[in-house]
C-alpha cells in the first residue's frame, strides 16, 4: 500500500540564505504500511510528520529514495497520472482547508465533482457522508458558521466521500476538545474497520494510549521506531 | 428543488471565479478594445475598397493626344493599331468629339471654331509600377502623341490607401496583443486571489485541464460579452463614418438614421469579433493557468 525505501526530502534554502545543501526535512526513511492497516505517525512539532504526509498524499516528490503509494512509484509516475491516484487518497488537513465560499454540502461534494460524478448521482453519497459525520443539520451552512469540531468532521467527510483506499490525517484533533477529538478518532477508526488504510499524525501521546495501534515515530526527520 | 437550484451555481464554481475574475473590469476593458478593433477592421476594409476602386477604375486609365488632323490623315488608325499590340493596354478607344468638347467647356467655353485634338482613352491591363516609363513607351510607339500619365497620382493615392490598410491591420494586431495582456493579467490576479482553492483542488485530484478549463470558461464568457458590447457600440459609429466616406466611393451620403449606409458595414467581420474575442480569452486563460500549475507537483 505504502512503501518508503531510503527516502530523503530537502527543502531549498530561502532566497538570500543559501547554504547550498538546503534544509533536510526527512532523511533515510524506510518502512512499509500494509493495506488495511492503522498507523499513528508520532513526533514533536517539526519532526517531519507533515512532510511525510505530503509525500504520501503525492503533494511532493522525494529528493532521494523510493516512495511507492497505491502501487505507483512516485519517482517514475508521470505528472499527468498523479490526479487519478490522488482521488484514491483522502486527506484531513490540520487547518481543514474547507473552501469558505462553499456550503458544507458543496465542500463535501467537491471530490465527487472533481472526479466528474453526475450531480444527480452524487447527492445521495454526500447526504450519507453528512449523516455519518453528524452534519446533516449543518449541510447548508458556510464553514465560518461551524464550530472547530464541525469543521473537522466536515473535512473528514470530504476526505472519505470518495471511499479512498488510503486516508491520511494531520493532527486531526489538534484544535478540538477531548469529546470532539474522541468523536473524530472514532470516525477514523470506523473507516479503518471498513478496510481503508489509515495514517494519523499527532503529537498527543494521550490519544495513542486511548486508541492503541502501531506507530511510526519521527525525530528530526529520521524514523526512530516502527511498530 | 428550488433550494438545489440556488445552491448549484456555487457548487459548480468551487474556485469562486465569479468574484475573483471581475466581470465589470475585464468586460469593460475588452469592450473598449473590441470597439477599437471594429474601427480598425472597418478602416482596413474601407482603405482596401478605396484602393480597389482606384486601382480598377481611374487608376487603369491614361490618355493619348494626337493633333486634330490625325483623324483625317490616317494616324489615328495606326495609333490604335500600335496601342492594341502593347500588352499593357487592355483597351484603346478614341473619345467622342462631343464629349471632349463638353469636358473642355468649363475652361474654353463655347468655341466651335477651335480645332480639338484627337484623344484616345486607354484602359490598362493593370496599374504599372512605373507609369512614367509606360508613358514614354507609348509615346515612342505612337509618333507625335502626347501621353498623359495621371496614373502617377493614382499610384500615390493607391500607396496611401494600402498604407492605411496596413496601419489599420497593425492596429488590429496591437489591440489583440493588448487584449491578451489584459486577460493574462486579470487571470494572474484571479490565480493570486484563489491560490489556496486552486492548491486544494489540485490536492483533491483535479487535473490541470480541469482547473485551467474553469478559468478559461469564465474568461471566455467575460471577454465574449465585452467583445459583443464593444461591437454593438461600434456599429453606429461605423455607419456614421461610412456615410462620411460615401462620396469617396462614388455614392451620395444619406440623411437621417435610416439613410445611413448600413449595408456597407463589414457585417461578417463584426459578427466574428465577439466569438474571436472569446476564443482569444479562452486560449490566454488556458495558457496562463497551465503555466502557473506547472509549479505544482
Amino acid at each position: 500500500m505504502v512503501r518508503f525505501a531510503g527516502v530523503g526530502l530537502h527543502y531549498a534554502d530561502p532566497p538570500g540564505r543559501s547554504s547550498g545543501a538546503g534544509r533536510a526535512a526527512l532523511q533515510d526513511l524506510t518502512f512499509t504500511l500494509p493495506a488495511g492497516s492503522f498507523h499513528w505517525l508520532l513526533g514533536e512539532s517539526g519532526a517531519g510528520k507533515s512532510s511525510l504526509l505530503r509525500l504520501m498524499q503525492l503533494a511532493q516528490r522525494p529528493t532521494s529514495g523510493v516512495v511507492e503509494v497505491l502501487g505507483a512509484d512516485l519517482s517514475r509516475t508521470r505528472r499527468r497520472a498523479l490526479p487519478g491516484l490522488r482521488r484514491r487518497i483522502g486527506v484531513v488537513w490540520q487547518d481543514f482547508r474547507l473552501l469558505p465560499h462553499l456550503t458544507v454540502r458543496d465542500n463535501v461534494a467537491l471530490p465527487l465533482r472533481i472526479a466528474g460524478r453526475a450531480e444527480a448521482a452524487l447527492l445521495a453519497d454526500v447526504a450519507e457522508m453528512l449523516r455519518w459525520a453528524g452534519l446533516e443539520s449543518r449541510a447548508d451552512a458556510l464553514p465560518a458558521a461551524l464550530s472547530g469540531g464541525e469543521q473537522q468532521r466536515a473535512a473528514l467527510a470530504r476526505a472519505v466521500v470518495m471511499r479512498p483506499a488510503l486516508l491520511l490525517a494531520d493532527e486531526p484533533t489538534g484544535n478540538l476538545d477531548a469529546a470532539q477529538a474522541r468523536r473524530v478518532l472514532a470516525l477514523l477508526q470506523e473507516m479503518h474497520r471498513l478496510g481503508t488504510t489509515v495514517v494519523v499524525a499527532t503529537h498527543a501521546e494521550s490519544l495513542v494510549e486511548a486508541f492503541p495501534a502501531p506507530a511510526l515515530r519521527l525525530r528530526a526527520g529520521r524514523l526512530m521506531s516502527h511498530g | 428543488m428550488a433550494e438545489a437550484r440556488l445552491r448549484r451555481p456555487r457548487g459548480r464554481d468551487p474556485l469562486g471565479l465569479r468574484r475573483a475574475l471581475s466581470a465589470r473590469l475585464l468586460s469593460g476593458l475588452v469592450a473598449a478594445m473590441a470597439l477599437l478593433a471594429a474601427l480598425a477592421i472597418a478602416g482596413a476594409g474601407g482603405a482596401a475598397g478605396l484602393a480597389a476602386r482606384w486601382e480598377g477604375g481611374a487608376a487603369a486609365a491614361m490618355t493619348v493626344q494626337l493633333p486634330a488632323a490625325a483623324a483625317a490623315d490616317g494616324r489615328l488608325p495606326r495609333a490604335l493599331e500600335a496601342l492594341a499590340e502593347m500588352p499593357e493596354v487592355a483597351a484603346a478607344r478614341p473619345m467622342d468629339q462631343a464629349r471632349l468638347a463638353a469636358l473642355l467647356r468649363p475652361w474654353l467655353g463655347e468655341a466651335p471654331a477651335l480645332p480639338l485634338p484627337v484623344v484616345i482613352e486607354l484602359r490598362l491591363a493593370e496599374l504599372p509600377e512605373e507609369p512614367a516609363l509606360l508613358a514614354t513607351r507609348i509615346a515612342a510607339a505612337v509618333p507625335g502623341a502626347a501621353v498623359e500619365a495621371h496614373g502617377v497620382w493614382v499610384a500615390r493615392l493607391l500607396a496611401l490607401a494600402r498604407s492605411l490598410e496596413a496601419v489599420a491591420l497593425a492596429a488590429l494586431l496591437l489591440v489583440a496583443g493588448i487584449a491578451v495582456t489584459v486577460v493574462a493579467v486579470a487571470v494572474r490576479a484571479g490565480i493570486a486571489a484563489r491560490r489556496d482553492a486552486i492548491a486544494l483542488l489540485h490536492d483533491l485530484g483535479a487535473t490541470d485541464a480541469d482547473i485551467a478549463g474553469r478559468f478559461a470558461a469564465r474568461a471566455a464568457w467575460l471577454v465574449g460579452a465585452g467583445g459583443l458590447l464593444g461591437t454593438l457600440l461600434a456599429v453606429p459609429v461605423l455607419a456614421g463614418f461610412a456615410n462620411l466616406a460615401a462620396p469617396l466611393l462614388g455614392t451620395a451620403p444619406g440623411t437621417g438614421w435610416q439613410g445611413l449606409p448600413w449595408a456597407r458595414l463589414p457585417w461578417p467581420e463584426l459578427a466574428a469579433l465577439p466569438p474571436l474575442a472569446a476564443a482569444l480569452g479562452w486560449a490566454t486563460a488556458q495558457a496562463t493557468v497551465r503555466r502557473w500549475l506547472r509549479r505544482l507537483p
